[in-house]
This record gives structure tokens, sequence and C-alpha cells, in this order.
């Protein structure tokens, strides 16, 4: 290996890289702002509907309750609802949006309270529409309120204090800090977006310096200069490397900035934040165990390619492997699923898994050990594979 | 100097099952002189000088290029040759002169050579109105031009020209044409491959017809229109190639 060759190699490579237009878009601009873009978004749509809907005054019927007109009158008496007037037509106007909700009052329901016996009140609601549960919740809040009193007065009449129907209170009491509670939420999901980003900025070059270089006629040309195949394709795959880590950094500094803002701006509204205090040390650990992964997409991504004629071709090929990437990083999101021994040695499953824990504090040193080795290990499997693919005529000259 | 000695290439195709692209080809080239691969598309032209640049490993047989063999060492052969082929194209998004310093560098130029190289080719190419240019933007003269600085920057001995004017109009074809006898002026060994006769009758000092990968005859302009008693070089080439590609249709 002649180390002054991939240096050449790769300056070319880079210089190239950064003059052309798509990757500036892919590598850098859509990972900076797609998570503002998206997470302002999100914030701003969901202000604007939450806080619409709160501010609405529901129209709710009543179904029935002619004959129990104390319950209605607890209704009626909710300054947070509009009680409007029976029709026979009050599902059709709860699925168009005319009233909110619908409260259906059993027949007897008044005598069964006087003697004793239980009935049961029916809301109806449309789920999925958040108007039509906020109006639901108020009408819940409503009949919680009647029902409370009419308990308190009957235990009033009876001489009875109100313990007998809560004889002693339940309160959970969370000990785990809070970076960590947001940690393992948030955990899992950098985790994953490390894995799925260090590959698709990955992607683009790869196809770039192999199949594109087949389509625009230079691979000819490079391979009538003296550099060694091994040089050659050590130049070409450490561009492919810096573009990965370079979108994934740069898309989890600003997925983790747009994450502190949206934290910031839900503790604002409605005081429940997000802990984002996830730490330096386990974000930089979380890439270093990234790393080897990244020179396994890098390796991997490129041998594939080559394989290709043309851009398109390429990029036919790589697609369906974005899937194989992204079940077992999904399913280390998944609730349940923990790291084994076994699970350490299955590429990205493993990484994935040990990103979720470095995020939440926990450092098995034996699990990272065992699985940034054997992803070390496949890395240079797939460079092996990669230079070998770069040296078959086959591969190289295909028509 | 260039010797092949019985170089053969065979593909496998999954259809047509193995394929004999070239078939003990045997010829030499010496400095100072041009050789002229003749061929009809398909005849092994392109494969042959493949062999010879390196780009592609000889099944049986072998060649030596100024003393490097070229299957038990390659790079030293690529670093005696300047390859220029239609198919060989430059970096859309390098300038004119990244894209030769590129190859000078790869070719183990220090800083100081390649930067006088550069200047001598590109003012000797009348480049210098469009070296910061990028490839991209460049006609197809001024692409020519930048291919052949690119082949000439670490002025190898020995220049391998597959059909270097297919698909250029007359005036970059004259730039080629020049540039290749200039070549030979300068003592370099030259093998060229191309379906223009006027070329292979002006600057050829020897002729290779090649057909089905077997190179069928050989010998100096004169020497192939006295054997064939005929004047025309077309004419030659169809009464060599003639009855075999009749046998195979």
């Amino acid at each position: 290996m002649n180390l002054h060759a991939v240096g050449v190699v790769y300056r070319k490579e880079l210089t190239e890289w950064l003059r052309d237009r798509r990757t500036l878009i892919s590598t850098v601009l859509v990972p900076l702002l797609a998570f503002p873009i998206l997470i302002s978004g999100m914030i701003s749509l969901s202000a604007v509907l939450i806080g619409g809907a709160k501010k609405e005054v529901p129209k709710i019927m009543i179904i029935h309750g002619e004959d129990s007109p104390a319950v209605v009158d607890a209704l009626k008496s909710n300054k947070e609802i509009e009680v409007v007037p029976f029709a026979d037509n009050w599902m059709d106007q709860i699925s168009d949006k005319q009233i909110r909700a619908a409260v259906e009052i059993p027949e007897g329901f008044q005598a069964s309270l006087d003697k004793g016996t239980t009935q049961t009140i029916q809301i109806h609601y449309y789920e999925g529409e958040i108007k039509s549960e906020f109006g639901a919740e108020h009408v819940e809040k409503s009949l919680k309120a009647y029902r409370d009193d009419l308990v308190k007065k009957r235990l009033e009449a009876k001489n009875l204090p109100d313990t007998l129907i809560a004889p002693f209170d339940t309160k959970q009491h969370n000990v785990a800090p809070p970076e960590k509670v947001g940690g393992s939420t948030i955990g899992s999901m950098i985790g994953y977006m490390v894995i799925i980003l260090s590959m698709t900025g990955a992607i683009y070059p790869a196809i770039d310096l192999t199949a594109g270089e087949k389509e625009r006629g230079t691979m000819e040309t490079i391979l009538s200069s003296p550099v060694s195949r091994l040089d050659l394709v050590l130049g070409k795959f450490l561009l492919v490397f810096s573009a990965s880590l370079t979108t994934a950094i740069l898309s989890v500094t600003s997925m983790g900035l747009s994450f502190a803002y949206m934290g910031h701006a839900l503790a604002k509204t409605s005081g429940a934040g997000i802990h984002m205090n996830l730490g330096l040390t386990s974000v930089v650990a979380v890439f270093l165990m990234a790393l080897p992964l990244s020179v396994l997409f890098s390796a991997v991504l490129m041998t594939v390619a080559l394989f290709a004629k043309t851009y398109k071709e390429a990029q036919s090929y790589l697609t369906p492997m974005t899937f194989i990437v992204v079940i077992p990083a999904v399913a280390s999101v998944l609730p349940g699923v923990e790291l084994t021994p076994k699970l350490a040695l299955i590429p990205i499953l493993n990484t994935s898994l040990v990103c979720k824990e470095i995020i939440t504090g926990t450092y098995h040193w034996g699990s990272i050990a065992t699985i940034f080795a054997s992803t070390c290990v496949y890395a240079a499997v797939a460079i092996f594979v990669a230079v070998k693919t770069f040296q078959r005529e086959s591969v190289l000259f295909r028509s | 100097m260039i010797e092949a000695r019985s170089l053969s290439k065979r593909f496998q195709d999954k259809k047509r099952g193995e394929i004999r692209a070239v078939d003990k080809v045997t010829f030499s080239c010496e400095p100072g002189k041009i050789y002229g691969l003749l061929g009809a598309n398909g005849a092994g032209k392109t494969t042959t000088l493949r062999m010879l640049a390196t780009i592609l490993e000889p099944t049986d047989g072998t060649a030596t290029i100024n003393g490097f063999d070229v299957v038990e060492h390659p790079e030293k052969v690529r670093a005696n040759v300047g390859f220029l082929s239609t198919a060989t194209a430059l970096y859309p998004r390098l300038t004119a002169q990244e894209m030769v310093e590129y190859f000078g560098r790869l070719n183990g130029l220090d800083e100081p050579t390649l930067k006088k190289r550069i200047e001598d080719i590109f003012s000797r190419l009348d480049m210098n109105g469009f070296r910061d240019r990028r490839c991209d933007k460049l006609s197809t003269g001024m692409k020519q031009k930048t291919s052949i600085a690119r082949t000439l920057v670490h002025d190898p001995p020995v220049m391998i020209f597959d059909e270097p004017t297919t698909g250029l109009d007359v005036m970059t074809a004259r730039t080629i044409i020049g540039f290749i006898a200039d070549c030979r002026d300068r003592g370099k060994t030259v093998i060229f491959s191309t379906h223009i006769m006027s070329e292979v009758e002006r600057l050829c000092d020897h002729i290779g017809i090649i057909h089905g990968g077997k190179l069928l005859e050989e010998g100096t302009l004169a020497e192939l229109r006295a054997k064939h008693n005929e004047h025309n070089l077309e004419e030659i080439i169809v009464k060599v190639v003639g009855p075999l590609a009749n046998a195979e249709a």
C-alpha cells in the first residue's frame, strides 16, 4: 500500500465531492435543515391545533335523559360545554364535526340511582379527532364531578366518612434521574438515527465513485494510471467514509439541537419538557461505536454499487439494502429487545442496542468490546471484498 | 519498445460460452515508430490495447512494455505508458490543470517537476486559456487536449491510442494526428487503432490487421500493397478479412 497514492486519490475525490451541488444538498443541507424544519413545523402545527381545540367550547348533544333531569342539569351547568338540542342524526353530526360528542343517558337512569343500582352512561365521540376527544373529556369530567358529589351526599346521609370509599392512597415515585428518563426514549432514537444516517450519507458518494465513474467513462482513465487498485479503492473508500460520518455528525447535532429546542418549547407551553441532558461523553461514545459500522456500510455500498454500469442501476441495487439496515435498527428500538451475548454478534442490531445502553449511562464493557471488535472484523472483511471486487475485470468492464 | 508474445484473452459469456477476444497475438513495435492495429468492430483491437495498458490481464501469453512484463509488473508498465481512448473521459468537476496534476501526482512526480511539466505541456498544446476551467465546461477539442496533456504529463516512452479520433470534428482530429506524429518524432513507441484509413496511410510505419482475435496480416504499408497487389488499404483489409468474415456470416 502506498499512502501517498491513497492520499492523492482521496484529495481528488474530496475536491470533486465538495464541488458537487447534489452532494452538498444531500450530505450537508438536508441533514442540517431537515430536523429543525420538521420539529419547528410539528411544534407550530400542534400549537395551532391544540390551542384551537382548547379554545373551542364543544357542542354536546344529550340523548334521552328526559326522566333524569338532575344529570342533564349537571351537564348543562358546565360552562366548558354547550348542550345543543337532540337530533336523530347525532352520529352523522359527530362525523361531520357539527357537534363534538353525544352523551347517551339510559332510560330510567335517575330511578336506578335512587334504587342504588348501576347503569352506564355512554359518551359517543370520534377517536383521532382532537376536538371530539376534548369534548368527550369535558363531558367525562362533568359526569365524574356529578358522581363524586352524589357519593359524598350519600355518605353524609348515612353519617359515614369519605375514607370509606378510599381507605388508602397510592403514589408512584421515580428514582431514575431525569436525564436517564429522557435518555431511554431519546437514546434509542439517537443510536438508530446515527446508524441510518451514516448509511444514507454513504449511498450517494458510493454510487458516484463507482457506477458513476463507469457511466462517465473515467474508470478506464484512472485504471490506466500507475495507481494500484488497492490504493485506488482505499482512497475512494476514505471519501465515502468521510461523507458517511459527516452526514451522521451533522444530522445528530441538528437533531440534538432541535430536540433541545422542542423540549424547551414544550416546557414553556405545557410545563412537561423532555430532559435532553444526554452528556457529551455518551454522544461521543455512540459515535465511536458507530465508526466501524460506518466503515462497514461504506465498503459494502461501494462493493455493491461497483457491480452496476450506471448510476440508476446502482440506485436500484442499493435501495433494497436500506431495508436490510432499517429492520435490525428498528428492532433494537422495540421494547423488550435487550443486548445478549448472541445479539452482540449481529451487525447493526448490536451497535444499535449498545448505543441505547450508552445513552442511558450503562456501560457493559464486555459487550462494548465484543461489539466493537466484531464490527471491526466485519468492516475489515468488507474492505477486503471491496478491494477484490475492484480487481475483477468482469465487474469493472461488465457489458 | 512493445513486444507482444502469444497474447490471448478469453471471456466467459453466459449465452455464448467462451469467447476468444484475442488469440495468440504476437508483434513488436520499436521506439520512434508507429504501429497501426486495424480491424472491424469486435476484432480484438481494444482488448489487445487494454492488455498492453494493463487495464485487462491476459489469459495466456504476455507482453513487455519497455522491458516490464504486463502480468508481473503492471504498475511499472502503466508508469511507462500513456493511454488515450474514446472511453478515457475527464473528471467533470476538476479543472483542466487539476486533471493533469492529478495524473502527474499518481505517476509520482514531485511538485517542482510537475509544475514545470504542466507549464511546458500547456504552452505546447496552447491550453493556458482554459487551464482553470472545469472539464465539464470544455469544448470537445479542449477536452481532447486535456486528455493528451494527461497522458503526456509523466513523459511516458510508450503511447497507446485506441481510436483516438472517433467522433471528433476535423480540427480536433487534426490536433490528435499531429500529436501522434509528434510522439513518434520524439522517439516514443506508439501503437494505435483506428477505422480511418487516411490516418493509417499518413502515420503508420507498421500495420497489423486483426480479425476474430487473430493477427492475420502484418507488415509495412508498402509490403502489404505489394503482397496483395492493391494500393487501396481498405481493399487490402477486405481481401485479408473478407473470406473469414464471409465464412462467419
